[in-house]
């Protein structure tokens, strides 16, 4: 219901959807200019939690760089943690040994299986279903407890390593998966009937924010944000790397099947979607996986070679890229990180427009950002 | 009720005789409301542990069971720990407005107690008027909530208030006339007569529900239209916590927003009870005349009977909050307007022209009067 | 497409503007080109229809020792390859055209850039602070950034 009360003068108001707020995922505030329940400008405020990542990354050596990427995307540490050892692994040339990558891979999936629950679950939780967080939250403390074998820590791992991982995986972690893997496949068809093609919810989020093909590539959008849209574009298929090009996966794409193409529906069926296909990677990855060590021969003092390099990795929340600059010393000389939900903040002003207060929430939901990869 | 109670207890104790009427009708009325408070206040505080117990079991987890035998204390901490609380009024609220806000939430939610007929003679007042004197007192919540909204100084809140107001007021035009059905089969507004109006003897099929399709429906039609009037997910915009962090009485604390809080649950309770004094045959014991039983049996199987079916009621109401998530504010408003007013409306017209057509009589008793 | 037909692509078309072509130790390879020409440049690199390159990846500041640079990592996805454009500025005063019209996903990433670097996008829509407050002084990512003692009364 959009209004055109043209008969009626009315004035605008300003509210500010304040740094604490219980659906902005974390310290993000929003300035929103509204004419009754119907926005006319949403403008997003970031930097609350800037810690000045890029500027210490200048004066750490690489491999204490580690701990870091962690709180960049605290709920897809392995990923971020991963994506930084590969970057390293790029500009130096390291060969890493098969059976690190099939870890990084059974990690990076696991965590992103963790990430979209989160997602999922929040999501619902600002539609006002409060069940679901709870089911994800229970799943997932099934994956907290695999990463705790393996590296000892529920939420930020540090487990990668540049030239591999830390140590190699504990006794029964193979089996431990597989049984999380049996107990979690039927899940996602249950959550697909409790929740999301209940009519209300469906309502709430088909045709709002729609984001086309073309506005999502131009904003940069990346990800289960861009798949979301309708593009097929997948990092891990289209420009594979690590050990990704052996598993037999496919890419989810939204396709407008409750709304228009491009809507909220969309991108958090994506995510559904996409928790399905990293059960099957899993399953490969465990029946693929090779003996072998866990870590390439790096040496302790860690200089790479003079150059830049910039290599991107296909996070849950889209594509996290690092930019590294290196002169040859210890320390890195710049690094820049790419993060995915910075770049999705910019179409966050024009996809709002017009639309009523409680979708900002559902659009805030929906494009799944997180505050400390937006700041840094 | 009230009166025979001060005749009998005038016959009973033959040293009141002396003292003037007036006084001791107004004991009886003293002491009728504190016993009906009471049980409203402990069913409140009840409720919310139930609440929370069904929560945990519909989130897969447990609830509270710390405070007393599985938890059943809970209540009563928290009300202790609402009553500890600072009294915080923000610095430019209106502190009038600011302070009588809750009171007259309350009052429109507890004051519906009064006509809600608890057993075959536990009325505390029946009204001739029933039905419309619970509309009448409910819609005082609205202003109650706008105050509160208004006087927070809050844009948020203010927001929260306005929705609420628009909710209410809307979903009444459907509640009033989904419950018109039962009024209509029993003749009045009171809401003993109409419980009364369904026979005990043909057992459930003497409910008004299956009198006949038109009060069918109109049972459903009722009862999500009072979800919203009660401000329940999937109608809880006004206090969408995700969304407005509380709505209108987010500036509350301690006791103040404990008011707002018994209030809700209390408003359930009047809900359930409305719906099934008028539909569901309210404190008839199915299959027994409960008139033919000496008094104290009677009340008290009508008494449990009733609790039972609106306690299940209100349980209902908890569990669809915990599955269903919110509907969007023009949703809602779509809803009441666009649906609920028409559906209830011809339902109306249906059930005046199937009294009309077939003298009064539902299906059931057809059915009997066709076999016996 | 090979890095070198990309640069001679733009260098026939551009002429002076593509300064050189950084390969060696380069991953993607960058064409650096003058700083004045960045968005016509930009334009040509996204609609030519053997380019194609309609996805900004990634837009950076960087701080050479003797002088500043604007990085942009572009991508096709018709196509499928990468290329980098730099931009070198000095150090008095850097400023270069803005590329928001282009790729509108450079605004954050400009925003963060001037924020941090100082580096002055014109033609902007939206030019203001973004990670730290507005009014903080300074540019944190200089290497000859000075941390202030004290910011708002408050020891930093």
């Amino acid at each position: 219901m959009k209004s055109n009360a043209t008969a009626l003068p009315t004035e605008e108001m300003l509210i500010n959807m304040g740094p604490q707020h219980p659906s902005t995922h974390g310290v993000l505030r929003v300035i929103l200019r509204t004419d009754g329940e119907v926005v006319v400008n949403a403008k997003p405020d970031v930097g609350y939690l800037h810690r000045a990542l890029e500027k210490i990354g200048e004066r750490v050596t690489y491999p204490q760089f580690m701990p870091f990427t962690d709180r960049l995307d605290y709920l897809a540490s392995m990923n971020c943690n991963a994506a930084w050892a590969w970057t390293v692994e790029k500009l130096a040339g390291i060969e890493v040994p098969e059976r690190a990558e099939y870890i990084r891979v059974i990690v990076c999936e696991l965590n992103r299986i963790s990430s979209h629950l989160i997602a999922f679950g929040s999501f619902t939780a600002d539609m006002g279903a409060f069940t679901p967080f709870l089911y994800a939250i229970r799943e997932r403390e099934r994956i907290n407890d695999l990463f705790e074998d393996i590296c000892g820590n529920r939420l930020t791992y540090n487990y990668v390593r540049i030239g591999g991982v830390s140590a190699d995986l504990p006794d029964r972690f193979l089996e431990k998966t597989k049984e999380f893997l049996d107990y979690f496949e039927p899940k996602v068809p249950e959550y697909n009937k409790l929740i999301s093609y209940n009519k209300i919810f469906v309502h709430r989020l088909a045709d709002v924010a729609v984001a086309t093909p073309e506005d999502a590539v131009a904003y940069g959008l990346t990800g289960p944000n861009l798949r979301g849209s309708g593009v097929p574009f997948d990092l891990r298929k289209n420009e594979p790397y690590s050990v990704y090009p052996k598993f037999d996966f496919d890419v989810c794409v939204g396709t407008g099947e409750r709304g228009t193409l491009g809507d909220c529906f969309d991108r958090y069926m994506v995510r559904i979607n996409e928790m399905k296909e990293s059960v099957k990677i899993l399953r490969q990855a465990i029946a693929q996986i090779p003996e072998g060590p866990v870590m390439a021969k790096v040496p302790r003092m860690f200089k790479p070679p003079v150059g830049e390099v910039y290599f991107r990795a296909e996070n849950p929340r889209g594509e996290t890229g690092i930019y590294l600059i290196s002169d040859g010393t210890v320390n890195p000389y710049r690094l820049k990180i790419r993060a995915p939900s910075f770049v999705t903040m910019n179409i966050f002003e024009k996809i709002t427009k017009g639309l009523m207060i409680a979708d900002v929430v559902a659009v805030i939901g929906s494009f799944d950002i997180i505050l400390p990869e937006i700041d840094r | 009720m009230m009166e025979s109670l001060v005749i009998s207890l005038v016959n009973a104790v033959p040293v009141l005789s002396g003292v003037p009427l007036w006084s001791i009708t107004l004991l009886v009325m003293v002491v009728v409301a504190a016993v009906v408070l009471t049980f409203a206040l402990t069913y409140a505080g009840l409720a919310t542990y139930v609440e929370r117990k069904v929560a945990g079991d519909i989130q897969a987890r447990v609830g509270p069971n710390r405070v007393g035998p599985v938890g059943l204390l809970q209540f009563l901490a928290d009300g202790i720990k609402l009553l500890l609380k600072e009294d915080i009024i923000p610095t430019h609220a209106d502190r009038f407005l600011f302070a009588l806000a809750p009171y007259l939430v309350f009052v429109g939610s507890f004051a519906a107690f009064v006509v809600v007929p608890f057993g075959m003679g536990l009325i505390a007042s029946d009204l001739n008027i029933g039905i419309y004197y619970v509309m009448a007192v409910t819609s005082l919540v609205v202003v109650g909530v706008l105050l509160a909204g208004w006087s927070s100084n809050n844009k948020w809140a203010l927001l929260g208030g306005m929705r609420c107001c628009a909710q209410i007021v809307s979903y009444e035009i459907p509640v009033g006339m989904a419950l018109l059905p039962a009024v209509l089969i029993a003749g009045s507004l009171s809401l003993q007569d109409i419980v009364r109006s369904q026979g005990g003897l043909l057992g459930i099929f003497g409910w008004n529900l299956f009198h006949n399709p038109f009060t069918f429906f109109s049972f459903f039609l009722y009862f999500v239209a009072a979800l919203a009037e009660t401000n329940r997910t999937p109608f809880d915009i006004p206090e969408a916590e995700s969304e407005l962090v509380s709505g209108y009485h987010v500036e509350y604390s301690g006791i103040r927003f404990a008011f707002f809080f018994l209030a809700e649950y209390g408003d359930m309770f009047v809900v359930s009870a409305l719906a099934t004094s008028c539909f569901l045959g309210g404190w008839h014991v199915p299959f027994l005349n409960g008139e033919a039983l000496p008094a104290v049996w009677g009340n008290l199987f009508s008494l449990g009977v009733f609790l039972t079916k609106t306690l299940g009621l209100v349980l209902l109401m908890m569990w669809v909050r915990w599955t269903l998530p919110r509907l969007r504010v023009d949703q809602l408003m779509r809803m009441a307007w666009k649906y609920l007013v028409p559906l209830t409306f011809f339902n109306l017209l249906g059930v005046s022209l199937w009294l009309l057509l077939f003298h009064g009589k539902g299906i059931p008793q057809m059915i009997v009067s066709l076999i016996g | 497409m090979e890095p070198k037909e990309i640069f001679e692509k733009v260098q026939a078309r551009f002429g002076e503007a593509a300064v050189e072509l950084q390969e060696e130790g380069f991953r993607p390879a960058f064409l650096v080109v003058s700083p004045e020409k960045v968005r016509e440049i930009g334009r040509f690199l996204r609609d030519d229809p053997a380019m194609k390159f309609d996805s900004l990846m990634c837009l950076s500041g960087v701080d050479y020792p003797d002088r500043f640079a604007v990085a942009y990592h572009l991508h096709s996805l018709a196509i499928g390859h990468q290329i980098g454009v730099k931009a070198y500025l000095p150090k008095e005063a850097p400023s270069l055209p803005s590329v928001d019209e282009v790729w509108p996903a450079a605004n954050f990433q400009e925003r963060e850039a001037f924020d941090l670097f100082g580096i002055v996008f014109e033609g902007s829509w939206d030019l203001r602070r973004i990670l730290l407050p507005e009014d903080w002084e300074g540019h944190p990512l200089r290497k000859d950034y000075k941390y202030p003692e004290f910011y708002h009364g408050i020891k930093v």
